[in-house]
């Protein structure tokens, strides 16, 4: 078939600017064909090759001696101890999820399992942080209830427990949804697979489904911004098959323990291209590919087709030779595609063969280290407008605007839509901070969170990027876990104007500073960038999915409260009430600083939290919402009421950081107040659980009303 | 005892539900879905959970037509004893082994919770550990668990005592309130709920270790 001619509509149609167009010139001295200028687009767009963001991603802290691999394979690898290893890793599947958002999520979930998988772990765990516009917005509940399913229907089959995550709206994702992905697997420590290939004239395998013309050129759609012509894009969404995917997970972890394989990727963006070069490049080696003999599910496909098709659920491996036929075996079992369709070579080439035809022959090693890289102009965010205080409101009026927001409401309708316990081993479901799991067969468990609050970042990028860390570090430190590490999936605006640069670098250093602080490395992420339609950015929101380890499940803590537990602050309060969710939620007011997180007394509160876990029956940490949302929160989920004894707004609602609210028995009260005293920790009773009415200082309200509309409020914003 | 796991490609709760059987002391043999046969000497047959053929046609329709389907029939057929639960259970009415048909839930909507049930009948193997009447908590996590019937169906099921198990708050749109069904010769039991998430603590209950155990404990003595 004769390819196009390369002309400059066609260089811009493929989302490359000029300069980045006289690079490839550069690189192999002549005009590229139309199949090569498909693979330089792929791997030098946004998503693929982090050209804005790399400059800002090497100063995150990254290593500790928890960390097995860190960022730059699929997934982050942590050391859990007795020889086994938790992979990890968050990825955005937003641009898709905004033009069709059942097949856009439910791919979003797909991809990052294989991320997981194709390093040698079993999924185990899986989060999802989604970020929608206001429910009024016409295109809201169609997207919240399409995404939901689709990360449901796909999560579901393929079976893997939901345990977390967050729902947000806010006017700034009106026209832009954020649909981040967290998995995580279990696998032995010293049989993690990576994706380096080596040894010459290996075979090079396909596996699982058939090269279908769906997502050609979905990464470079994912790295440009919306306007009006979106419903044409719908053609560049995959369709997601997790029967499919389940099938190759089992049939990628009997390949493992068959000891066939030299090295493995996952084929995700940009497909055949990415993972082939991926290989290549890691091993410092050529690849050869015969795409006559790629699985096709359509006729005619061209080189440049299947060079950039992402049809899902596909891998693509380097194999021990002499183990090709106990290979094929396998994949025969579970009746999926096993096609050998290249090998390596010595020479720096990718080499792409279709017929008698040479369709592609570049210097393979160039196509991602020669890939442009920009240290875009930024400027600092300015300091943030002073906070003009709140107008006067009752603690419960104040506390109905919160659980009847579909921010704070109850999240129940969207997560039983998650299978949340299949594997048996859920041992705390969404819904209460964050979700612990066992590790099979063990009396360790995992407990994963995943955290933000962009209109933080949005004020103070570099406080709200602390924060991030910090309350995902808090809600690990309130299960009993000791964090581990963490992954994070930063969705930011066009990088292009300086404002959006200065938003990305603030919260990258804010990040930084806490993940240093707390001895919290980041292991694995992902960037998501051009989250912007016809000019107007999301809400800067560098998600953080963590993880963190309970050597025994004796040392969880309960969410949930008993009825005559004392009610105790740790940390101190000062009621700062700038960017509060009150302030938003009940007056529409986003003004005012980010509260400032101030890492040692972060570190030394967790820290003396899980030293005297023995002395609390329950425990959630204070973020958005305050000391008054957590506290209904967790009387709500024991169903006994709570008395707090102050009326002042600031303590009531402020978001200090570094605080805890735990349920102390009457006769712990003395011994927790008195290690707190030793340790330097200030604690505060603030009141008692029991009962069934919610009072705060004077006013109060029965239980079963506010659970009423705790409970409604979510679906009625999105079904009416 | 010994009891037969089957594990259809999409099968996902195949794991769980053998663990569910050892917790009680029973051996477990893995049973793969292109198999033609069941293993010599097992006393009962679990069909898992999940999405067997991954469910795009209707549930369990394509599993109950499969190699190893005709064999768990036969075995059925010989009096033997089969559980099905959840998907299990949509597979063994596409087998005709159990009445009736489980349509997309009332909501439309997967539904993953735990559910209160009402132990219908003690008169079976399965629920013997139980009391007619008592209540056990299981979870459920299903997109089509609404239990139908003809009418004349269901009054076989009521006269012949065949309900199993009925949720206290029906979920899923289900007649009767129907979460389980046994065969006429009781010997094979459908339900939605899962007892295989709820037979330790850490899984927040463990209502389900009376149903294991009943099993394991008339078995041994067969």
């Amino acid at each position: 078939m004769e390819e196009p001619k390369i002309n400059p509509d066609l260089i811009a149609a493929h989302g490359l600017k000029p300069d980045e167009y006289d690079r490839i010139l550069d690189i192999i001295g002549r005009e590229p064909s139309f199949t090569e200028l498909g693979i330089f687009s792929a791997m030098w767009n946004e998503h693929c090759s982090y050209k804005s963001s790399k400059k800002w991603l090497r100063t995150l802290h990254t290593t500790g001696p928890q960390v097995i691999c860190g960022p730059g394979e699929n997934a982050g690898v942590v050391d859990i101890g007795d020889g086994q290893a938790v992979v990890f890793k968050m990825e955005s599947h937003n641009h898709p999820s905004y033009i069709e958002p059942h097949q856009g999520a439910a791919t979003g979930v797909g991809g990052i399992l294989r991320d997981v998988f194709t390093m040698g772990a079993r999924p185990i765990a899986a989060m999802d942080a989604l970020s929608f516009g206001l429910p009024s917005h016409p295109k809201t509940a169609h997207l919240v209830k399409g995404v939901v399913e689709g990360i449901g229907a796909y999560g579901n089959a393929f079976g893997v427990p939901n345990v977390g995550g967050e729902v947000r709206f806010h006017a700034a994702y009106n026209g832009n949804c954020l649909v981040n992905a967290f998995a995580a697997g279990l696998a032995d420590a010293d049989k993690i697979f990576y994706s380096a290939a080596s040894g010459v004239g290996m075979p090079v395998v396909y596996l699982g489904a058939k090269t279908g013309r769906d997502g050609v050129g979905g990464a470079t759609m994912a790295s440009a911004e919306f306007d009006d012509t979106i419903e044409e894009k719908r053609p560049t969404v995959q369709v997601g098959d997790p029967f499919t995917e389940k099938c190759l997970l089992e049939a990628c972890l009997e390949l493992m323990a068959s000891d066939s394989v030299i090295s493995i990727q996952d084929m995700g963006a940009a497909g055949l291209t990415c993972s082939a070069v991926e290989m290549g490049d890691k091993g410092g080696l050529g690849i050869k590919l015969q795409l006559d003999a790629v699985p096709q599910r359509e006729k005619n496909m061209t080189a440049y087709e299947m060079m950039l098709s992402e049809s899902q659920e596909r891998m693509l491996m380097v194999l021990k030779p002499e183990k090709e036929a106990e290979a094929r075996a396998i994949f025969e079992k579970w009746d999926l595609d096993f096609a050998i369709v290249g090998e390596t070579i010595a020479e720096d080439r990718f080499l792409i063969l279709h017929g008698n035809e040479v369709k592609a022959d570049l210097p393979l090693s160039k196509l991602s280290s020669s890939a442009p890289e920009y240290d875009r102009p930024w400027v600092e965010t300015p300091a943030a407008k002073p906070f003009p205080g709140l107008p006067a409101i009752t603690p419960i009026a104040a506390l109905k605007a919160l659980v009847g927001s579909p921010n704070h409401a109850h999240k129940g309708w969207v997560w039983e839509q998650y299978d949340t316990q299949v594997g048996a081993d859920t041992v705390r479901r969404p819904g209460l901070g964050a979700g612990v799991v066992r590790v099979h067969g063990t009396e360790k468990a995992l407990a994963f969170t995943s955290d933000v609050t962009p209109r933080y970042v949005r004020a103070n990028p570099f406080e709200g990027g602390k924060q991030a860390v910090a309350e995902a570090w808090r809600n690990l430190t309130a299960v009993g876990a000791t964090p581990l590490a963490a992954t994070d999936n930063l969705n930011f605006g066009n990088p292009e104007k300086p404002e959006i640069m200065g938003q990305f670098v603030g919260a990258i250093k804010g990040i930084g500073e806490a993940c240093r602080a707390l001895d919290f490395p980041i292991v694995s992420g992902n960037v998501s960038l051009y989250n912007e339609t016809d000019g107007t950015g999301i809400l800067p929101t560098p998600t953080i999915g963590a993880v963190g380890l309970l050597a025994t499940l004796d040392d969880l803590i309960a969410g949930a409260p008993g009825a005559g537990d004392q009610a105790v602050v740790i940390g101190e309060t000062r009621g700062h009430l700038g960017q509060s969710a009150l302030a938003y939620e009940a007056f529409g007011i986003e003004d005012g600083d980010a509260p400032p997180v101030d890492l040692a007394t972060e570190r030394r509160n967790g820290d003396f939290l899980r030293a005297n876990r023995k002395l609390v029956k329950a425990a959630s940490d204070l973020s958005d919402g305050g000391l008054a949302l957590a506290a209904f929160e967790m009387a709500e989920a024991a169903g006994v009421g709570i008395t707090l004894d102050a009326a002042d707004i600031g303590f009531l609602f402020g978001e200090d950081q570094a605080r805890y609210l735990v349920a102390v028995a009457a006769t712990d009260l003395a011994a927790l107040t008195a290690a707190a005293k030793t340790a330097g920790v200030p604690v505060a009773l603030a009141g008692q659980f029991g009962g069934d009415t919610v009072k705060l200082g004077g006013d109060s309200a029965s239980l079963a009303a506010l659970r009423t509309l705790y409970r409604s409020a979510f679906a009625k914003a999105i079904e009416g | 005892m010994k009891a037969a796991v089957i594990t259809f490609p999409g099968s996902n709760c195949d794991r769980d539900l053998a663990r569910g059987f050892e917790l009680a002391g029973a051996d477990v043999v893995r049973v793969w879905h292109k198999d033609t046969d069941l293993p010599a000497g097992i006393d009962i047959v679990g069909v898992p959970g999940g999405f067997s053929y991954g469910d795009y046609l209707r549930c369990g329709a394509i599993a109950a037509q499969s190699p190893i389907g005709r064999a768990v029939r036969d075995f059925a057929g010989r009096g033997g004893h089969v559980i099905g639960i959840c998907n299990g259970f949509q597979i063994l009415t596409e087998m005709g082994l159990l009445p009736g048909a489980l349509m997309r839930n009332a909501s439309l909507k997967y539904i993953c919770k735990p559910v209160t049930l009402r132990v219908a009948t003690a008169d079976s193997i399965y629920t013997s550990g139980y009391a007619k009447g008592d209540e056990v908590v299981f979870p459920i996590a299903h997109h089509d668990g609404n239990y139908t019937i003809d009418a004349e169906g269901l009054a076989r099921l009521e006269g012949e005592d065949r309900v199993a198990f009925r949720y206290a708050d029906n979920p899923n749109g289900s007649m009767a309130d129907i979460a389980g069904v046994l065969s006429e010769n009781r010997r094979v039991l459908g339900m939605m709920p899962h007892p295989e998430r709820a037979v330790e603590q850490a899984q927040g209950g463990t209502d389900g270790v009376a149903l294991f155990r009943a099993l394991a404990g008339m078995m041994a003595g067969a």
